[in-house]
């Protein structure tokens, strides 16, 4: 029998199944897992680790490295600051247009980045639609600046924060909110006091992830901002120079730009296992 | 769930009826990017008058290729924009004996009518501009940097792009005021940018040998393309582009 064909029996809760997991399942999941791992470790494996403080220690990769810190942190300041807000309109009852809403703000998920990169030009370029009366005003333009960078890495970061804060007011209590909201507290006032503090691990799960995702971030950034050590070539982009001329080097920032937002990402799942 | 089934089966047949190509095993050409256009319009006469012998490209930076080529990928010809690049892979016995079948010369290109006034490498040391080029670790950036030194010109760039369709890019969506580039990229992108000589440009300018890969499966006819870029026709459909003779 299908289970969604089972009637809804109440007091009989259904028993965990006590067999072992079906092998095609698992033959399944372990391929993904292969999938996923094994170019990883074909990375690690591959890496001059010999070269390691040599190549972290040359100009390039130390002025790559400090310029992807910056942005990609300023990046994710910006992301939290308009990115809870945003899907705390989402995740309201009875909001009518969320649905597109939430379709809209998947969009820079599933575009290729280099189109992201190309999007960017057309509104903040020194003709965009934007960008152009802004630089016949000003004189000044966002392209080549690391401005440019921090704008494209929000704009491929901030998605993955919304639908990570947007999931997690979902799953929240809201009779916490309405009893704040009886109690006689302002809107503002239970948002603040009490749904942030409720929605802290979301908000910092989702913060991580667009972090990781900013500094990580390519295609938007080569095509929008430029490639200028120290101002707009940030690792990834080092990255992609070096394999022209130094493999080697290349391999080591990649390893690096792997591994870290990992160990951070299982740091952080230390902590909410333990606090939550 | 049967949903789920007919969507995954009908991912499965556009995949299968788009990989069912029947046929001889056609002669795979690795070349360097700015071949993009040139190269093709070669091909089909060399096609012609060999069987109707079928080609398909790889184009891409010529590092990356020679990279491809060094980890096995299947090629028959490699044409660089590098000799350097070139003579590595000769040095591991992975091509024959390479030759050089054209030139390129690097141009200052603008957006159209050059609003900036960008008409000599001094102009590129103009504070007020943004300016373009290769980074030096590329074969563009390389004949730039030679370029500048040679003209005793320290340039002010706002960008070190990673290859030369970059620079142009940036130039045609007018977001640079001048970038360097080859003649070649200016006349293939006629309209969205011009382009300025640049004097002694020749000193600085770029070699394309092309060789036969040697763990290619058709060596013969690989051999006979290399040679095929030689003779007048090929090289004069390569004069058309704005290529020099080798």
């Amino acid at each position: 029998m299908r289970p969604d064909r089972v009637p809804a029996g109440r007091g009989t809760p259904l028993r965990p199944p006590r067999e072992r997991a079906p092998w095609p399942l698992l033959a399944a999941a372990g391929l993904a897992l292969l999938w996923l791992t094994v170019p990883l470790l074909g990375l690690v494996a591959r890496a001059p680790w010999a070269r390691l403080g040599e190549v972290l220690g040359s100009t390039p990769a130390r002025q790559a490295l400090a310029l992807s810190a910056g942005t990609a942190g300023l990046a994710t300041v910006v992301v939290v600051l308009l990115g809870v807000p945003l899907a705390w309109l989402l995740a309201r009852p009875r909001s009518r247009a969320a649905g597109w809403l939430r379709a809209l703000v998947t969009v820079p998920l599933i575009l290729p980045p280099v189109v992201g990169g190309v999007a960017l030009l057309s509104v903040w370029g020194r003709s965009g639609l934007l960008g152009g009366p802004l630089h016949d005003l000003t004189g000044w333009a966002l392209p080549f600046t690391p401005w440019a960078v921090v704008v494209a890495q929000v704009f491929v970061g901030l998605p993955f924060l919304v639908l990570s804060v947007e999931g997690s007011l979902r799953a929240l209590d809201r009779r916490h909110e309405e009893v704040s909201a009886t109690l006689g507290a302002t809107g503002w006032q239970t948002f603040t006091r009490v749904t942030l503090p409720l929605l802290a691990p979301g908000v910092l799960a989702g913060a991580v992830l667009a972090w990781a995702r900013a500094l990580g971030e390519f295609g938007a950034t080569i095509t929008f901002a430029g490639n200028f050590p120290g101002t707009t070539r940030t690792v990834p982009l080092q990255v992609y120079l070096s394999l022209e001329d130094d493999p080697g080097a290349a391999l080591v920032l990649s390893v690096l730009l792997m591994g870290v937002p990992l160990v951070v990402l299982l740091l952080l799942r230390g902590r909410w296992t333990a606090r939550w | 769930m049967r949903e789920l089934t007919a969507v995954l089966a009908a991912l499965l047949l556009l995949t299968v009826s788009a990989g069912c190509s029947p046929g001889p095993q056609p002669l795979v050409v690795h070349a360097a990017a700015s071949l993009t256009d040139v190269l093709p319009r070669i091909g089909s006469r060399f096609s012609a008058e060999h069987g109707g012998v079928e080609l398909v490209y790889d184009f891409g930076g010529s590092s990356s290729l020679a990279e491809r080529i060094r980890q096995g990928s299947p090629g028959d010809v490699f044409v660089s924009a590098s000799e350097p690049v070139m003579e590595s892979l000769a040095g591991t016995g992975l091509v024959e004996q390479p030759v050089v079948v054209a030139g390129n010369v690097l141009q200052i290109a603008t957006p159209p009518r050059n609003p900036a006034a960008v008409d000599t490498l001094d102009d590129f040391t103009r504070a007020e501009l943004r300016l373009v080029a290769c980074d030096p670790s590329v074969p563009c950036g390389a004949a730039a940097e030679q370029l500048f030194t040679t003209a005793g010109v320290e340039p002010r760039l706002d960008s070190l792009e990673g290859d030369v369709r970059a620079v142009l890019t940036k130039v045609a969506a007018d977001e640079a005021d001048a970038g360097l580039v080859y003649r070649t990229d200016v006349l293939a992108a006629a309209g969205r940018v011009e382009g300025v000589d640049v004097p002694g440009a020749e000193a600085a300018s770029t070699r394309y040998p092309a060789a036969v890969v040697t763990t290619g499966e058709r060596t013969e006819e690989a051999r006979e393309l290399v040679a095929y870029l030689l003779t007048p026709p090929a090289q004069q459909l390569l004069a058309g582009a704005g290529f020099r003779a080798p």
